[in-house]
Formats: structure tokens, sequence, C-alpha cells
């Protein structure tokens, strides 16, 4: 009897140590999560929703915005000529980025690898331009890209050389999106490298080893063996790459403003120009909503699409 | 030798000379350094000299155009400003990640799932494709001309890959811990404060690092949001300084040079942590 009592008493006493334990503990959840969502729902969620009511509208931010015109502004998009040149310049850097910066940064990664003399040094010099804001970035190239010769260095290297002509590198249609591609390649080529290191890094050292032991030459080691395992990273990589040609702003708007005559013209700059400069902020809140939708789909797509292999701990 | 030498380490990478190897690792290291000495060039040396012998190093180093930009109170204001706006946002970053970032790696609730892909939400898209939104919204909170606006902003965009690099250190720490500090009679929160935050310690240095550089170099925020001098960060001013000076590469040079060496000192001594926050969150995001 009196046991049964105990029992029944402990019974109740941990049902009210849960309780309150379940409670203090929701308690907890929401309060240490409060602050993050508030942040996340005020600045990102909030903004884009302000945003596509906009984007409905010929607004140039003075008073409320009145003159509704459907999809109009989105219409006017799809046929500026500029606009067009500005997407396929964005799919050219990522064309260039994928086809050269990529490759390049495995492969220094490759070389630098894990146990070359002077890793330390070589790793933290490539990896040195990602900390330099773009800014400074531009300005240096800048002045590098001066096309008098005795001032831009890329001149005057080229006045040595015999049958070359100097160039004004930002000033040629034709030439200024691939300098921008020469400077971006100088800014992110070792964050991409050190990624691929931080890959390698992870390859078991025993496959290597059991490969070494059945005969595999290094042609083979690297196309059958190093680079399918680096194949987490390289998807990371694309994807880092892919947003980042998106949002390429900072770089293009100091060194061109887009010019000349566009030639060098991105998705941001466009956005940047008819909204802060020209204060169209109906046709800026669809060219950002577009902008949005393209990176959320692409985000969207290709991480359901590589989720399914994931080498990388 | 050589051949020696790579055999036994660098087994597949043999046929590739260490001559050759190094040889484009100089070229490389060429490559990146040469804008940067270029610039130290140029702040050495009077407007004169770095029109005419730009190339040669500065011998004897003239130390003018650095008098002249540390003496300019718009450098000083700019140094402030970006000091302020990048502690505030690394303080805020830090506080509000790691709260989410425990939630999400020690606690079961329904709904968690579809919780964090909103926290990462952050993730999809890079601020600049969302400038004019925010824009839209800052101005109307009156936050416009407003650091605070622009440490917000800055917070609320670093957030995502924070909780995500923090929730994948956290959940490295064994569940054991908690389990044990909770029988001693440990609550929730003083496990949080007193047991994970210390042992969590080089996660939380990572993610300081990374939101320093993002938010030392960020341009789009503080250009869209402010327009007063006075409340200019280096990156702003850099851009402005170089449309009013252009013409006067050294000056321009030395500015750049005296905005370029906080981050390079920085670089110098938390070059581990930048590094080991960068690859955490993309490899895991």
């Amino acid at each position: 009897m009196k046991k049964k009592l105990f029992n029944k008493d402990v019974q109740i006493l941990q049902q009210k140590s849960n309780f309150t334990w379940q409670l203090r503990d929701n308690m907890t959840i929401v309060l240490f999560l409060l602050p993050a969502f508030i942040f996340l729902s005020i600045f990102l969620v909030y903004p884009i929703f302000r945003s596509a009511h906009y984007s409905l509208f010929n607004w140039n931010g003075m008073g409320p915005a009145v003159d509704y015109i459907g999809l109009e502004n989105f219409k006017r998009l799809f046929t500026d000529r500029i606009f067009i040149k500005a997407v396929q310049n964005g799919i050219l850097i990522i064309v260039f980025s994928l086809a050269i910066q990529l490759p390049l940064a495995m492969g220094l990664a490759l070389i630098v690898g894990r146990n070359i003399p002077g890793r330390a040094f070589f790793r933290a010099v490539f990896f040195m331009p990602y900390v330099l804001s773009e800014v400074i970035t531009a300005v240096m190239w800048l002045i590098l890209y001066n096309p008098n010769p005795s001032r831009g260095f890329l001149n005057a290297v080229i006045n040595i050389i015999p049958f070359l002509e100097p160039q004004a590198w930002l000033a040629d249609t034709k030439l200024v999106l691939p300098a921008i591609f020469v400077v971006l390649t100088w800014k992110y080529i070792g964050l991409h490298m050190l990624l691929y290191i931080t890959g390698l890094q992870n390859i078991p050292k025993d496959i290597e080893e059991a490969a070494l032991i059945d005969g595999v030459n290094n042609r083979q080691m690297v196309t059958y063996i190093t680079i399918p395992l680096l194949a987490g990273t390289i998807k990371t990589s694309v994807y880092l790459s892919i947003l980042g040609s998106l949002q390429v702003y900072a770089l293009v708007w100091i060194m061109t403003r887009g010019g000349p005559v566009n030639a060098s013209e991105v998705m941001s700059t466009y956005m940047y120009r008819y909204s802060f400069v020209r204060f169209e902020l109906g046709y800026g809140s669809a060219v950002a909503i577009l902008m949005l939708l393209i990176s959320l789909t692409f985000s969207i797509i290709y991480l359901r699409l590589t989720r399914q292999t994931e080498y990388l701990a | 030798m050589t051949i020696n030498n790579t055999k036994t380490t660098n087994n597949f990478r043999k046929h590739l000379p260490v001559i050759l190897k190094y040889c484009i690792l100089i070229f490389t290291v060429l490559f990146i350094l040469f804008p940067i000495v270029m610039v130290i060039f140029g702040a050495l040396k009077t407007r004169g000299e770095f029109m005419t012998i730009p190339y040669i190093p500065p011998i004897p180093p003239r130390w003018g155009n650095i008098k002249r930009v540390l003496t300019m109170s718009i450098f000083w204001y700019m140094l402030r400003n970006s000091l302020l706006v990048m502690i505030a946002t690394t303080t805020g970053v830090l506080i509000v990640a790691s709260l989410s970032a425990f939630v999400f790696s020690r606690m079961k609730f329904r709904g968690q799932n579809l919780l964090f892909n909103f926290f990462t939400l952050g993730l999809m898209f890079p601020v600049t494709v969302a400038i004019l939104p925010i824009f839209l919204v800052v101005r109307q909170m009156g936050l416009t001309n407003n650091l605070i606006g622009v440490i917000l902003v800055q917070t609320a965009f670093q957030l995502s890959i924070s909780i995500v690099i923090l929730r994948n250190f956290f959940m490295a720490i064994p569940s054991e811990l908690q389990d044990a500090a909770s029988i001693d009679g440990c609550s929730t929160l003083r496990f949080f404060w007193y047991i994970l935050l210390p042992l969590a310690r080089p996660s939380l240095a990572a993610v300081a690092a990374l939101t320093m550089v993002t938010s030392w170099n960020d341009l789009l925020v503080p250009l869209v949001l402010i327009d007063k001098e006075k409340l200019w960060t280096l990156p702003l001013g850099t851009m402005q300084f170089q449309g009013q000076y252009g013409m006067d590469l050294s000056l321009v040079a030395a500015f750049l040079l005296l905005s370029a060496i906080p981050a390079l000192i920085f670089y110098l001594f938390a070059e581990r942590q930048i590094v080991s926050g960068l690859t955490a969150g993309a490899l895991k995001a």
C-alpha cells in the first residue's frame, strides 16, 4: 500500500517535471528562433513581396504607387535589347567561369595539393585577393588597364612585343568583357582553389594507395579516381560560381558602368541604373523580381539535382 | 633527382616535372601580386613619378600621398564607420545565428525541417539581387542615412550561412554531454551558455571572421542606403574618392593602400579562421 502510493507520487512528480521541461524547451525554441526569424522576415521575405507588388506599377519612388500597369514592366523588360544584352553577358561570364576559371583553380589545387614545399605560402598568396574588396580590386585594375602605355602596365608590356598594338581595354566593346573576366578570375580563383584543396584533403589516402598497388598510372588516377571523388566539391564550386556570376556588380559598375555602349552590362548594373540612377522604381522592381526568380529557380533545381550524391562529409 | 622526389610522395602527378609546377605557381604568384605591388609603388611616388616611371621601385619612397590621405578627416570618418558597422554586424550575427543554430542542432520539434529551409533562404540568393526591395523597406523604416540600417541589412544577409556553419559544428558536439549536464540539473539555457558556446569557440571564430570580411568589403548596401559623406564606409568612400581624384593616380594608390591595409593585416592573423569559415559554409551548404 505504502509502496504503491510512493510509486504514484513519483509518477505524478515525473509527469509534472516532464511537463515543465517540455514547456521550458518550447519557450526556448521560440525565444531562440525569434530574433533570426524577425531579421529574415523583415529584410528578406517582406521586401520581396513589396517589390513584387511595385513591379506592377509605373512608379518613380515618390508618394504612393498608384499607376497600375499590370505586367507592362515585364513586357518592356523582355523586349529591351539592353536587358537581353545584360542576360547574354551574364551567361557569357558563367560560361567563362565554368570553362576557364574552375579548371584553372582545380589545376592549381592539384599542383599545390598536399605536400609541395612552400604550399602554405602559395595558398596564402592565391587566396589574398579574396579578402580585398571588389572596390579596391576594381580601382587597382583600372590603373593597370589604363590605355596610355606609359601608365597602364598591360599596354606597356604589349608595346614591347612586336606586332601588338596597345588596346583601350575597357573602352573596346569586344575586349571589355574578357578584360573584366580577367579581374574576376584574379579575385576569385583563390576561393575555388581553396575549396578544391579542402576537397582533396577529404579523399582518403588509402583509395589512392590501393589504386597505385593495382598499377594505375597518373592520368588514370586523376580521371578515374581524383576527379570523381571531387564531385561534391565540383558541384559546390559550380554552384558558387554561377550564383556569384549573377551578383557581379561592384567590379563592373566601377570599372565601366556597364559600358561602352552597354557592352559590359550585366543584370545587376541594369537593375541599379534603373532603380537608383533613373529612379524608375516600378521597372527596377520588375528587374529585381526577375533576378530573384532566376536565382531561386536555379538554386532549387541545382540543389535538387545534385543532392543524391554527396561525397563530402 | 626530381623524379625521385615525386615518385614517393606525389604519386599521380609525377608526370608533371616539379620545375614546370613551380613555373606555373610562380607565374600565378606574379599575376596575383602584381596589381598589389603596383599600388604600393604608386602610393610611394609623386604624381609626376607615377606618370613617367611607374614600374620601378619607389626609391626613395615619397610619403607625401600617404600623409595627405592621413590628414583628410573624411578618411578617418570612413575608417570609423567601417569599423563600427563591422563590429556591430559581427556581434549581431554571432548572437542571433548561434541562438538559432543551437535550436536546430539540439532540439526536436514539429516543422523543424520546414523552418530550417526558411532560415537558410538567404543562401538561395545574394544581397545584390534583393537590394532594391531592401532599399524600399529600409526607407520605409526611416533608416536610410543611418549606419543602423546598414548593420541590420548586413546582419540579416549573413544569418543563413552562419546558421548553417554553426549548426554543423554544434551537431558535432556529443549529445552525451547535454544528457550528463541535464542529469546534473543544468538547464538548457545554462548548457548553451556555459558548455556549448565555450566548446564551439573555433566555429564562432570562423563565423566571425567570415562576417567581418563580408561586412568590411560590402559596397552595395552602404552605397544604396547612405548619402551623407560623414557616414560613408571605406569601400563607398574609395569609390567616390577614385571618382573625385581619378586623375591623380598616386594619390588614389595611396588611398587604396591605406584602405587595404586593415584587410591585409586581418588576413595575416585570421587566415585560418576565414578559410575554415568559408570552406565549412560552402561545402556544407
